[in-house]
C-alpha cells in the first residue's frame, strides 16, 4: 500500500505512474531533463567565459550575452519571426510532399516485384548522392523563391523515407498477412491494414532522419540563393559583419531543429505505444 | 499410403489430401523436402489430431490446407473444390499466435468480425463473449506485447473462434499454456466442437491431449513427413474418469511408442 502511494507521487521511477501527470510539470522529470542537458549549459558557460577572458577575440566569436541581446532585437523587429515562418513553411511543404510520395512508393516497392524492379536501382543510385550538389540546377529551374527550396527538401527527404518504408514493408511478418487473409481480408486490405502499420516504426524512424535532412537542405539552399528565410538571414548578416546577430540566427536554427526532433520523438512514442 | 481411402463410403470426406508433397525453396541454401506424399482424408465434423516429431511438416500441412502455400505436387480438395487461397471458412490458430501487435486484444478480435461484415453492436457483443471464453476479461485493452505467451495464445484462439469457421486448423494451440489453463481450454474446445460441430485438425506434441481430444490421430514420420499411421481414438469424452481408464491409458501408451520411434529418427537426421 505504502509502496503504491510512493509510486503514484514519483513518476518515472519504477513502472508507470498510475495517474498521467502532464509531462512538463512533473518535478522529477523536469530535474532529470535539466541534468541530461547539463553539458549543454556547461558549453554555454565556457563560451561566455572564453569571450570575457579574451581567450577568443569578439570578432571571431561574439560573447553569448551579446548574441542574446541581438536575438532579442531581431525578434522585436519582427525579422526573426517572419523569416522563421517562411523557412518552416518551406520545410513542412517539402517534407509533406516527400512523405506523401515516399511512403506509398516504398510500400509498393516491397509489395510488387515490377515496381521494385523499376525503382530499386534508381533509389539505390540516388540515395548516397550529396543532394546539395543539385542546388544550382534546382534554382536554375525554379528561381529564387520558395519553390526551389521546397523541391530541394523534397528531393533530400524523399529517398530516406522511401527506403525506410521499403525496408519496413519488406520486413512484414508473413504470418501476419496470412492471419489477415484467413480472417477474410482481401489482398489489397492487407496492404493498408497489415503491411503499412507493420512498417510504421521504420517509416517514422525514416521521417525523423528526413527532418534532420530538411533543416540541412533548407539552410544551405537559402544561404546560397534566397531573398527570405533563416539561411538567407545568416548569409546576409555574416556578409554585413553583424556577427552577434548572425550567431543569434544560427542558434535559432539549431534550437528549431532540436525542437522539431524532440516533438517528433514524442509523437513517435505516442503512435508506437503498442511496442513497449 | 491412402489409409483413409476405404472410409469414403461411410461419410463423405470434407478435406481430401491426396499424395501431397511440398518442397521449400529458400532464396539461399538448398531446397528442403518438407512433406513427402502425404495422403489424409478428414470427414465433415471430424476431429483429427496431427502428431509427429519437430520439423516433420505439420505446420506446412496446415499452411497448405489454409491456402497460404500453393499446392505444387498432389492435390488438396476442401468440400470437393481445390483450394484457392486463404479464406474465413478455414480458421487457423498459428503456432506463434500471429496477433497484430498494433491492435489490442479486443481490436484483434474485432478485426476478423469486421471482415465478416457483422454489425457493430453484434461485433462488440461477440468479442466480449470470446474474450470471456478464453479468460482474458480485464485484458481487452492490452497490446500483445503486454501479454504473456499463454495469454497471447488464448487471444489468438479467441480471434479465430469468434469468426466461427467451419474448419478449424490449430497449430499447437495450447503449447504455451500451463497445465491448468490447458485443461480448461481443452474442455472448452471440446464443448465448442460438440456444439457447433466443426471439422478440426489439431497439431500437438502432447500424446495424451491428442488421444483425449481427437477421434483419429495421424502420426507423421520424421522429415520428410508422411503419414505413418492413423489411429482411431473414439472414447466417451464426457466420461470424467476417462484419462484414468484402462483403454485410454493403453491408447496413450500405444501412440507414444509410435511417436517416440520417429522422434529418435528425427533427432539423428536433424544432426546431419
Ligand atoms: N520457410 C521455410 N524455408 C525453408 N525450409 C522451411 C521453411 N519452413 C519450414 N521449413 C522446413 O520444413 C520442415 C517442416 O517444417 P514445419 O514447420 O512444417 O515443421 P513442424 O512439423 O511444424 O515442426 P514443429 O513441430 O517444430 O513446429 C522443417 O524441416 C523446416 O526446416
Ligand atoms: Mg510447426
Amino acid at each position: 500500500m505504502a509502496l503504491d502511494q510512493s509510486q503514484a507521487t514519483a513518476p518515472g521511477t519504477l513502472g508507470r505512474p498510475p495517474v498521467r501527470v502532464p509531462e512538463f510539470f512533473a518535478p522529477a522529470r523536469l530535474l532529470a531533463g535539466l541534468w541530461r542537458y547539463l553539458p549543454l549549459v556547461l558549453l554555454a558557460l565556457a563560451w561566455e567565459a572564453a569571450t570575457r577572458l579574451g581567450v577568443i577575440s569578439p570578432a571571431e566569436l561574439p560573447a553569448l550575452d551579446k548574441v542574446g541581446s541581438a536575438w532579442w532585437g531581431l525578434l522585436a523587429g519582427g525579422d526573426l519571426g517572419d523569416n522563421t515562418f517562411i523557412s518552416l513553411s518551406r520545410a513542412v511543404a517539402g517534407l509533406a510532399a516527400a512523405i506523401a510520395l515516399g511512403v506509398p512508393l516504398g510500400v509498393m516497392m516491397a509489395w510488387s516485384k515490377p515496381v521494385r524492379t523499376v525503382f530499386n536501382p534508381i533509389v539505390q543510385a540516388f540515395y548516397p548522392m550529396p543532394k546539395s550538389a543539385l542546388i544550382p540546377v534546382v534554382v536554375l529551374w525554379l528561381g529564387f523563391g520558395s519553390a526551389s527550396k521546397i523541391l530541394m527538401i523534397f528531393i533530400g527527404c524523399m529517398l530516406p523515407i522511401t527506403l525506410s518504408a521499403f525496408n519496413g514493408a519488406r520486413g512484414t511478418d508473413q504470418v501476419l498477412i496470412w492471419s489477415a487473409r484467413s480472417l477474410g481480408a482481401s489482398r489489397l486490405a492487407t496492404l493498408t491494414q497489415v503491411v503499412l502499420p507493420g512498417a510504421l516504426p521504420e517509416i517514422l524512424a525514416g521521417i525523423r532522419t528526413a527532418i534532420a535532412f530538411a533543416f540541412v537542405l533548407l539552410v544551405s539552399t537559402e544561404l546560397i540563393v534566397a531573398r527570405h528565410g533563416l539561411g538567407y538571414m545568416i548569409g546576409w548578416l555574416g556578409d554585413g559583419g553583424v556577427y552577434d546577430a548572425m550567431f543569434a540566427v544560427v542558434l535559432t536554427v539549431a534550437a528549431l531543429g532540436f525542437l522539431a526532433d524532440r516533438s517528433f520523438l514524442l509523437l513517435m512514442k505516442r503512435v508506437l505505444r503498442w511496442r513497449e | 499410403m491412402r489409409q483413409g481411402a476405404n472410409r469414403i463410403v461411410a461419410a463423405p470426406a470434407q478435406i481430401v489430401i491426396d499424395r501431397v508433397s511440398h518442397t521449400y525453396r529458400p532464396a539461399r541454401g538448398r531446397p528442403v523436402l518438407a512433406l513427402d506424399n502425404v495422403s489424409l482424408e478428414v470427414r465433415d465434423r471430424e476431429f483429427v489430431a496431427l502428431l509427429g516429431p519437430s520439423g516433420c511438416g505439420k505446420s506446412t500441412l496446415l499452411y497448405l490446407i489454409g491456402g497460404f502455400l500453393p499446392v505444387e505436387a498432389g492435390a488438396i480438395r476442401v468440400d470437393d473444390r481445390p483450394i484457392a487461397g486463404p479464406g474465413p471458412d478455414r480458421g487457423i490458430v498459428f503456432q506463434h499466435f500471429a496477433l497484430f501487435p498494433w491492435k489490442t486484444v479486443r481490436q484483434n478480435i474485432l478485426y476478423g468480425l469486421e471482415k465478416q461484415g457483422m454489425a457493430s453492436e453484434e461485433r462488440q457483443r461477440r468479442a466480449r463473449e470470446f474474450i470471456d471464453l478464453v479468460g482474458l476479461t480485464g485484458f481487452e485493452d492490452s497490446y500483445p506485447a503486454q501479454l504473456s505467451g499463454g495469454m497471447k495464445q488464448r487471444a489468438a484462439i479467441a480471434r479465430t473462434l469468434a469468426i466461427d469457421p467451419h474448419i478449424l486448423l490449430m497449430d499447437e494451440p495450447f503449447g504455451a499454456l500451463d497445465a491448468q489453463t490447458r485443461n480448461l481450454m481443452q474442455v472448452e474446445l471440446l464443448r465448442i466442437w460438440q456444439r457447433s460441430r466443426k471439422t478440426v485438425i489439431f497439431v500437438t506434441h502432447d500424446v495424451q491431449e491428442a488421444v483425449l481430444l481427437a477421434e483419429r490421430i495421424a502420426v507423421m514420420s520424421a522429415r520428410p513427413g508422411h503419414i505413418k499411421e492413423i489411429v482411431e481414438a473414439r472414447f466417451d469424452k464426457e466420461d470424467p474418469g476417462l484419462t484414468r481408464s484402462q483403454p485410454f491409458v493403453e491408447m496413450v501408451d500405444h501412440v507414444w511408442n509410435l511417436v517416440r520411434g520417429e522422434a529418435i529418427l528425427a533427432q539423428r537426421s536433424g544432426a546431419g
